[in-house]
């Protein structure tokens, strides 16, 4: 038996893997390496996100800085247009400022928010979650129930209800600096619902293991058992449909602001560009509002594809 | 059979109360209902006498059964920016979003299934990529988007179809419809396409992969062996069997057609409940905003509850099972 069969997994052919090695053979990395539409999502991920991190060294202008607008750049078309001024490469909107800074910008924002309101809807959902599967009782039907309510409303009506209420209690001088965290607020009470559900789930089996049990003998309280313990052991599955959620906060944070509840003009996310650029629509200046949806509909597709490559990566049955 | 439908039509009455809950705890406390309905220059004495006439000083018990009893008599006090009925201004707009949901369904019914059987009867043939590539780009592109670039190109470029209102529209009772009418029909093609978009890459989906299985079926088998023809094996036998669970779903589903019918209806300028909500959201206007969640919860409870009887019905099974709980 010299030949090697080559239906072999790699692991045993390799003997002792570098570190570097280890990595490569990981089932994420090697089905991400393996999927050329993943790695293609997966770049255009990356590039938007850091773009977009680094918007203020990477753009060609400061959409925010009023001494750089010049009114008399308004309404310029793309560069390769016939009237196109070569400063602005995706042309300018009605106030003259840069699209494509206003892009970059823009995603900065947008990202933020969807970033920071699934973080948010995660941590409410799994707390939820593990309280309510270990305690179980009259606690769990009480989240559980509240769940149930919730998930028979689609997410952008709560969102929307919750950015209303806001609205109502703050009064009429609300404020543009707390749009953002309005935005956050909306987003990620409306879609805690998955990760206290699967949580809970996890919570059910792992607190009849017997490492719970041993924690239990030894005196621990219950506070450290369920955070230092269970936690670590439910928190697989939140990753994956954290990533999946987050193309869904993105859509979702662009549809208030488009809705006009979102971020002020003042504080442009992709929605609010979309919003600002569909005015001028009617008036052919069609770059406003088309370069804006292009990187959001990419930026989202990449997410989603991401996501579903995840997880299918993590899914145990379809290995 | 019986306890199985009183105990879920109780089930959907108590998720009723709880909506009602929240609906008057907005209506209650959120932001000072007087403050909301007079002027400024209304003196205090004037605003206590209000207070004491609206009910506003009984137990919260009182004013949520008070609340309650109103609701059921479809009394859901005024609209502070409007200060109308909230009755006569969803009334009057009900039909509108009804007509949209129902085209839109109706659309992506229509292509969705056929879009489906192609795809799983013709698997790795170029159209079907095409297919499946597109759907995939329609779950990822937010609806307003969809929208806009549909009145890009058929509105402003090719000026074709109205990008937005509803036409004319013609009374019948208390229902107005723009289905009658050569505007009215032309002004609702591109909304119902933009709402139905959604609907149909997810029943298309939801067809091929039923079919995929059901095509693995013995009783396919079975039915190519007697040599029944292509034709009636895959839609005499296959899609009658896949119908099931893409009813259950496209029924569900309406519920989130009604939410994306906001963002439509803004993009739109369709007069129907989601633009009123919007509005009412973008103002602050409470009983507005929560009449519309009491009667969009109303209607989703509705669905689910069908939905679950009907299940009830056709398969025994859950009717063994509620008997024995």
């Amino acid at each position: 038996m010299t030949d090697v069969n080559p239906e072999l997994p790699r692991v045993l052919l390799t003997r002792r893997p570098g570190r570097l090695a280890a990595f490569l053979d990981h089932d994420l990395v090697y089905s991400l390496l393996h999927s050329r539409v993943t790695l293609v999502a997966a770049a255009v991920t990356l590039t938007i996100v850091v773009a977009a991190a680094f918007a203020p060294w990477i753009a060609p202008y400061d959409p925010f800085d009023l001494r750089q607008l010049n009114l008399l750049d308004s309404h310029l078309p793309p560069a390769w247009a016939a009237e196109g001024d070569r400063r602005f490469l995706l042309g300018t909107d009605d106030q003259g400022r840069d699209v494509l800074s206003a892009i970059l910008y823009g995603a900065q924002i947008s990202l933020s928010v969807g970033l920071l309101s699934v973080v948010l809807a995660a941590v409410v959902g799994i707390f939820l979650g593990l309280i309510a599967g270990y305690a179980g009782g009259a606690l769990d039907s009480i989240i559980m129930r509240a769940a149930d309510v919730q998930l028979t409303f689609p997410a952008i009506l709560i969102a929307l209800l919750i950015d209303g209420t806001i609205r109502a209690l703050s009064g009429e001088g609300r404020n543009e600096e707390t749009a953002f965290w309005v935005l956050v607020l909306s987003i990620g009470l409306s879609s805690w619902v998955q990760y206290a559900r699967t949580v809970r789930g996890s919570t059910l089996v792992e607190k009849n293991k017997d490492y719970v049990l041993a924690a239990r003998l030894i005196g621990l309280d219950q506070t450290s058992i369920l955070f230092r313990h269970v936690l670590p052991n439910v928190i697989g599955p939140v990753l994956v449909i954290a990533t999946i959620n987050l193309g869904l906060a993105i859509i979702l944070e662009a549809t208030l602001s488009f809705l006009g509840v979102g971020l002020p003009p003042t504080e442009p996310s992709l929605g609010t560009l979309i919003s600002i650029g569909n005015k001028f629509l009617f008036a052919g200046e069609w770059w406003i509002a088309i370069f804006p949806g292009v990187t959001l509909a990419g930026l989202v597709l990449a997410v989603n594809l991401l996501g579903d490559w995840m997880r299918d990566a993590l899914n145990p049955k379809l290995r | 059979m019986l306890t199985f439908v009183v105990r879920r039509v109780l089930q959907a009455l108590l998720v009723m109360l709880v909506v009602a809950l929240i609906a008057f705890t907005l209506f209650r406390f959120v932001g000072d209902p007087i403050n909301q309905m007079v002027g400024l220059d209304t003196s205090i004495a004037e605003r206590a006498q209000l207070r004491e006439m609206l009910g506003l000083n009984d137990p919260v018990v009182v004013q949520f059964v008070r609340f309650v009893w109103h609701a059921l008599q479809l009394d859901f006090g005024i609209s502070y920016q409007f200060k109308q009925p909230v009755v006569a201004l969803i009334g009057e707009r009900f039909p509108a979003t009804i007509e949209l949901a129902f085209v839109s369904a109706l659309l992506a019914l229509l292509v969705g299934i056929p879009m489906g059987v192609y795809t799983a009867l013709h698997r790795g043939s170029w159209l079907s990529t095409v297919f499946l590539t597109v759907s995939l780009v329609g779950i990822s592109l937010p609806v307003f988007l969809t929208g806009i670039l549909l009145i890009f190109l058929f509105a402003v470029t090719l000026g074709l179809l109205p990008s937005f209102g509803r036409g004319e529209v013609v009374r019948i009772g208390f229902w107005t419809t723009g289905l009658l009418t050569a505007s009215g029909l032309r002004a609702i093609i591109l909304p119902a396409v933009t709402l139905g978009l959604f609907q149909l890459t997810l029943i298309m989906r939801l067809v091929r992969s039923e079919m995929l299985e059901v095509l693995r079926t013995d009783y396919i088998k079975f039915a190519r062996a007697r040599g029944l023809s292509e034709r009636a094996v895959n839609f005499g036998h296959a899609l009658k069997n896949t119908l099931v669970p893409v009813i259950t779903i496209v029924g569900l589903q309406l519920g989130s057609v009604i939410a994306f019918a906001i963002i439509t209806e803004t993009v739109f300028q369709w007069p129907g409940m989601g633009l009123l909500f919007l509005i009412a959201v973008q103002n602050a206007d409470i009983p507005v905003m929560a009449t519309y969640l009491l009667l969009v919860a109303a209607i989703f409870v509705a669905i689910n509850l069908i939905v679950d009887l009907l299940y009830a019905v056709i398969d025994p099974r859950i009717r063994v099972e509620a008997r024995a709980a």
